[in-house]
């Protein structure tokens, strides 16, 4: 008798904190159908193109399809009249590996800087920020000229690698910001006390320590320029880099060919990702396994 | 005197870190080789910027701090023979505890069977042998502050500095590690410097008790000559365990002195050898806090012998072996009675009684001011 009177409490106590129990409050299926919504906005477009590169000889640039084939990758690799797509994605992948490379180095060394206040340091921190607010477009037509007013030819390798650099850095420089603010400096005295050399605090510790967010920025890096179009469009010289390649093929390549290259670069772009995400992964799997070891 | 390599000593130590607020001023103290010396104070009373400074993570602004005889303001860490366990125990997160303990012979170049055969004995010795290939991140507290302590052993230093190295664990680990530390002090038989703002922390384990206020060194010495014998009013309030009166000198004779409380009677203090007090002058008192007895307000007390203050119970506190009392004897001061648990329980006050406040003359303790 006590005991069904205390099971019915503790069913009537937990209607209470779930009125709804078994069903969802109306606010649920609002809140998911702006959810599928924003997803649909978000990829519809570009799973419209995804699909249209699939067509086969027939194609054309809207819907409906026309057969279903891989005719326009191939199109797009072995046809000259779509341009230099290949030696458009090898400028592109060098030049965003070298970008990558210089900012995680640069802005490891600004953050380690800013650790601590130094004359001016206010004054670097602002026209840091200052290149990330001009626009890209100007700033990269300013290079341009720059270079043309030194007699310097242009090139992707050379101008737009200094005006992707302006782009990439101060960003680099921010998430650097973050990732340090989670380094508790005690570590890096103690491995003073324990008598490490600077090298050694660096490669021992901070290194290791920061190696996940590292790998974040050298990921932001990478795709910053790897599709950054404003401000190579002025400094690339006369070899263009894929985004510039895709831009001028809008202009003048009216095949699914067009489509063929968003995929490609799109699945590209995916694998870099999933690299870097899966090394984040690898990194802290690694730790966690060797503290499992017995 | 023959000088051990584990001795320390400050000579005007000072530090200021913008030049105009003193951190540490002209500290002079020697510890011994082999000694558990406590840094006691609140925070900001520049005990931690001491212990930074022994260490070499500080530099001084002037003074000299001399380990085993020689100056070592301007060496490494390393080149100190020092070692510290930081607060919150700075554990290297991407290592093991293997590999943390390792770290300092990894530095110096050692090479992997060899550190590992040296670490592996200091595991043994802390016993983490069962722990040794966890992260740090996987270990308790109590754990990790073994880890810590050993990985500052490793290096054989004559120094251990301990800055903090109970306030991460709660209640009950703080008293199991307090003996762990002194276990192990023993065992190492090198200085510990152990800085804390815990007066129970310092009397339990220190040889030698600093204590600290704004910078300066207030009183410096065995754990129970500071607790029982303390020099002036702020050491007997930081340590605790004491009433502490003040008054105007009304009489001197015959070894005592008399003063009054605020609007108290007369109450008798015994002379202190070399104290330069004189009639009018205004004095603290201090009596120590199970010194007192209660007695009922028509109690008779020997005068000559005893003196007492009437006073109305505020609270009582049980402590266990104890009763913590706590009356309004003095205005706008704390008075407070530890009466044993046995005698109070024999005739228990309530809240609001009144009671006398006794104690032997000679028990009270005249302070410098």
């Amino acid at each position: 008798m006590s005991a069904a009177m205390t099971s019915s409490e503790i069913r009537s106590k937990h209607r209470a904190i779930a009125p709804s129990r078994g069903g969802r409050p109306w606010t649920f299926y609002a809140l998911a159908a702006l959810f599928t919504f924003y997803v649909v906005a978000l990829y519809g477009p570009m799973i419209c193109i995804y699909i249209l590169s699939f067509q086969d000889v027939r194609g054309g640039l809207v819907f409906p399809m026309k057969g279903l084939s891989l005719h326009w990758f191939i199109d797009l690799f072995t046809q000259v009249r779509t341009g230099d797509v290949k030696g458009a994605f090898d400028r592109s992948i060098k030049l965003a590996i070298l970008v990558t490379i210089i900012t995680v180095v640069v802005s490891f060394m600004a953050a380690l800087a800013f650790r601590r206040r130094f004359p001016g340091d206010n004054i670097v921190f602002s026209l840091m920020i200052g290149s990330l607010v001009a626009p890209g477009l100007v700033l990269g037509i300013g290079v341009g000229l720059l270079f043309n007013a030194l007699g310097i030819e242009t090139s992707w390798y050379g101008s737009a690698l200094g005006a992707q650099l302006s782009w990439t850095l101060p960003f680099g420089v921010l998430v650097m910001f973050a990732v340090m603010s989670r380094f508790n400096p005690a570590w890096e005295e103690a491995a003073r006390d324990l008598g490490a050399t600077a090298w050694q605090r660096i490669w021992l510790v901070m290194l290791p320590v920061l190696a996940p967010g590292l790998v974040a920025v050298a990921l932001f890096g990478f795709t910053l320029s790897y599709d950054e179009f404003a401000r190579t469009l002025q400094t690339a010289g006369p070899q263009n880099t894929l985004p510039l390649e895709i831009w001028s093929m809008t202009l003048n390549v009216t095949s699914p060919s067009l489509y063929a290259l968003g995929t490609v670069t799109t699945i590209i772009s995916f694998l870099i990702i999933a690299a870097a995400l899966g090394t984040i992964a690898w990194i802290q799997r690694r730790r966690g396994a060797r503290a499992g070891m017995r | 005197m023959t000088v051990r390599r584990g001795d320390i000593e400050l000579a005007g130590l000072t530090k200021t870190f913008d030049g105009v607020h003193m951190a540490v001023q002209g500290v002079n103290l020697r510890i011994p080789n082999g000694a558990y010396c406590c840094f006691l104070g609140p925070s900001g009373c520049g005990k931690t910027t001491i212990l930074r400074m022994i260490a070499g993570h500080e530099d001084p602004s002037d003074g000299e701090i001399l380990i085993g005889g020689e100056n070592v303001v301007g060496l490494a860490p390393v080149q100190r023979g020092t070692a510290m366990m930081f607060q919150s125990y700075a554990l290297f997160p991407h290592l093991s505890v293997r590999d943390n303990i390792a770290f300092a012979l990894r530095v110096r170049g050692l090479d992997k069977a060899e550190r590992y055969r040296v670490t592996d004995a200091m595991i043994e010795k802390v016993r983490l042998s069962e722990l040794r290939d966890r992260l740090p991140a996987q270990l308790s507290g109590g754990q990790q502050q073994r880890v810590a302590l050993a990985r500052a052993a490793i290096t054989e230093p004559r120094v251990l500095l301990l800055d903090e190295p109970l306030s991460a664990l709660d209640e009950q680990l703080r008293v199991q590690m307090r003996v762990e530390l002194q276990r192990m002090q023993r065992e190492l038989g090198i200085t510990f410097v152990h800085v804390t703002h815990s007066q129970l922390e310092a009397i339990a384990l220190a040889d030698l008790v600093v204590v600290m206020e704004k910078g300066e060194i207030k009183q410096a010495g065995p754990a129970r000559e500071v607790y029982a014998s303390p020099k002036d009013r702020y050491v007997a309030e930081f340590l605790g365990g004491q009433n502490v009166l003040s008054g105007k000198v009304e009489t001197i004779a015959d070894g005592r002195l008399s003063f009054a409380p605020l609007d108290r009677a007369e109450i008798a203090v015994p002379m202190r050898a070399n104290a330069r007090v004189g009639v009018g002058d205004q004095i603290d008192v201090a009596v120590r806090r199970d010194d007192i007895e209660l007695l009922r307000p028509n109690a008779t007390i020997s005068t000559g012998e005893q003196t007492a203050v009437p006073g109305r119970v505020l609270a009582i506190e049980y402590q266990g072996s104890f009763v913590k009392v706590m009356l309004d004897a003095i205005a706008d001061e704390e008075f407070v009675a530890y009466v044993p648990e046995r005698s109070f329980f024999r005739d228990p006050f309530a809240i609001g009684d009144i009671v006398l406040a006794a104690w032997r003359i000679d028990h009270a303790r005249l302070l410098g001011r």
